[in-house]
């Protein structure tokens, strides 16, 4: 069904026309409920985005979820210290496929201001893989609205089978993420080489 | 509120042999501070929060410094005899050299506490203690049973500085975890090295940074010719 037009020409004469995989993404994407837990001031933000004012439930986001095994979303809000990286990676281990991950705010992405800290991760996609990444510090509540469009542009766009096919979907994939374990000196492993290869600077 | 001088006295007087210094403070704060000794320190405290006068009730802040082990040169004016032939006749000369000495100060770790008087409406008053050194003697009297503020302080001090309290109710680490080895506050800490990828541009991280690349080439060899 790759012809929009005649879609929407049958539509207005009261046909109905889909394939399973835009009804499939249409369910998965309408409803993604993020885990209730904040880290740090991005939090604030994020519960602003969620009340009256920008109203999440827009985007059928609105149920914070006290349990990882029901939440399909991780909003990692604010510094995650190397004291609570394992908490974090454990949480999301526990989550149920499909499950996302939107690294909000400057800290969340790559320590931030606390980068050269001993005591900062530089970065959750170190351990576990983002979906979306928004600058900011803290982002303001609509650059978390335009991450949840991304995210749901990025639903949009997969397709159920073949290469690039969600995880969930593809039996070989990896599932469960190593949870890091703190050592003498240093979280041990310091990256998951699997989910985080090192990027490389081109000037 | 008495001056440091006469909190000393009034210290001296209530316990005998406290051996408080006084470490004045020549800037312009002019915040001096009562240097205690650690094995009188609890007895000090408990004078200084129980002294009708005085009636420090109140610890608003307890930190740590660290003082590592430092080098001073100086010069010093010798005075030698020095044989010398002066006008073609051999003469013993006194003769002023300038050379340069160098001693060592010991390191140590400090322990600061901030004292005021909620009662009485003064403050602060700073009393400070040190370690032998920074190593094995590293023993302080914990100051919590005096004042309760200090717990979550103290704790801090002893995971950032690595100055062990004696006495303190429950001395964990409290920021970092329980497996963790250093302390960050320290001079001589040494960070992990986990410059791997660094888009910032300071040149101090950038030249970390290529440190960190150099050392994993030098640890990681080359495999040449693994293909022949």
């Amino acid at each position: 069904m790759a012809d929009d037009g005649l879609k929407i020409e049958l539509g207005k004469q009261g046909v109905f026309v889909t394939t399973i995989e835009e009804l499939y993404n249409w369910g998965r994407r309408s409803s993604i409920w993020p885990m209730q837990f904040g880290l740090a001031c991005c939090a604030i933000e994020m519960i602003a985005t969620t009340m009256a004012r920008y109203d999440l439930a827009r985007f059928g986001a609105e149920v914070f979820r006290p349990s990882p095994r029901q939440a399909d979303l991780m909003i990692i809000s604010g510094t995650v210290t190397k004291k609570m990286a394992p908490q974090v990676v454990r949480l999301y281990n526990q989550m149920a496929e499909p499950k996302y991950v939107i690294a909000m705010g400057a800290c969340a992405i790559s320590g931030g201001p606390f980068k050269q800290g001993y005591n900062v991760l530089k970065g959750i996609d170190r351990y576990i893989p983002v979906d979306v990444h928004i600058p900011g510090c803290p982002p303001r509540p609509e650059a978390l609205l335009q991450a949840f469009i991304t995210l749901q542009k990025k639903i949009d766009g997969q397709h159920l089978t073949g290469e690039g096919r969600p995880r969930h979907l593809d039996a070989e994939a990896q599932g469960e993420f190593p949870v890091p374990v703190p050592g003498e000196h240093d979280l041990e492993p310091t990256s998951n080489p699997g989910v985080w290869p090192v990027p490389i600077t081109i000037r | 509120m008495k001056t440091v001088e006469e909190i000393e006295a009034a210290i001296e007087a209530a316990v005998p042999g406290a051996g408080v210094e006084i470490v004045s403070n020549p800037s312009v704060s002019l915040q001096h501070s009562l240097r205690l000794a650690p094995s009188h320190a609890f007895a000090v405290a408990t004078f200084l929060r129980d002294d009708a006068e005085l009636s420090l009730d109140f610890l608003s802040n307890a930190t740590g410094v660290d003082w590592p082990e430092k080098e001073i040169a100086e010069k010093v004016k010798v005075t030698r005899t020095v044989t010398k032939t002066v006008e073609g006749v051999e003469q013993q000369v006194e003769e002023t050299v300038e050379e340069t000495k160098k001693r060592v100060v010991p390191g140590c770790l400090e322990a600061v506490y901030h004292l005021f008087s909620v009662a009485k409406g003064h403050g602060p008053v700073v009393i400070r203690m040190k370690t032998a050194n920074r190593t094995d003697q590293v023993n302080l009297p914990s100051l919590t049973p005096v004042w309760r503020s200090a717990e979550f302080q103290e704790r801090e001090i002893f995971d950032l500085f690595g100055i062990v309290f004696t006495g303190h109710p429950d001395l964990r680490r409290l920021l970092m975890w329980d497996e963790f080895k250093d302390h960050p506050m320290r001079r001589d800490y040494v960070e992990p090295d986990d410059f791997e990828y660094e888009p910032t541009a300071h040149d101090e991280v950038l030249k970390r940074a290529e440190a960190h690349r150099a050392r994993l080439a030098a640890a990681t060899p080359v495999q040449e010719g693994a293909g022949a």
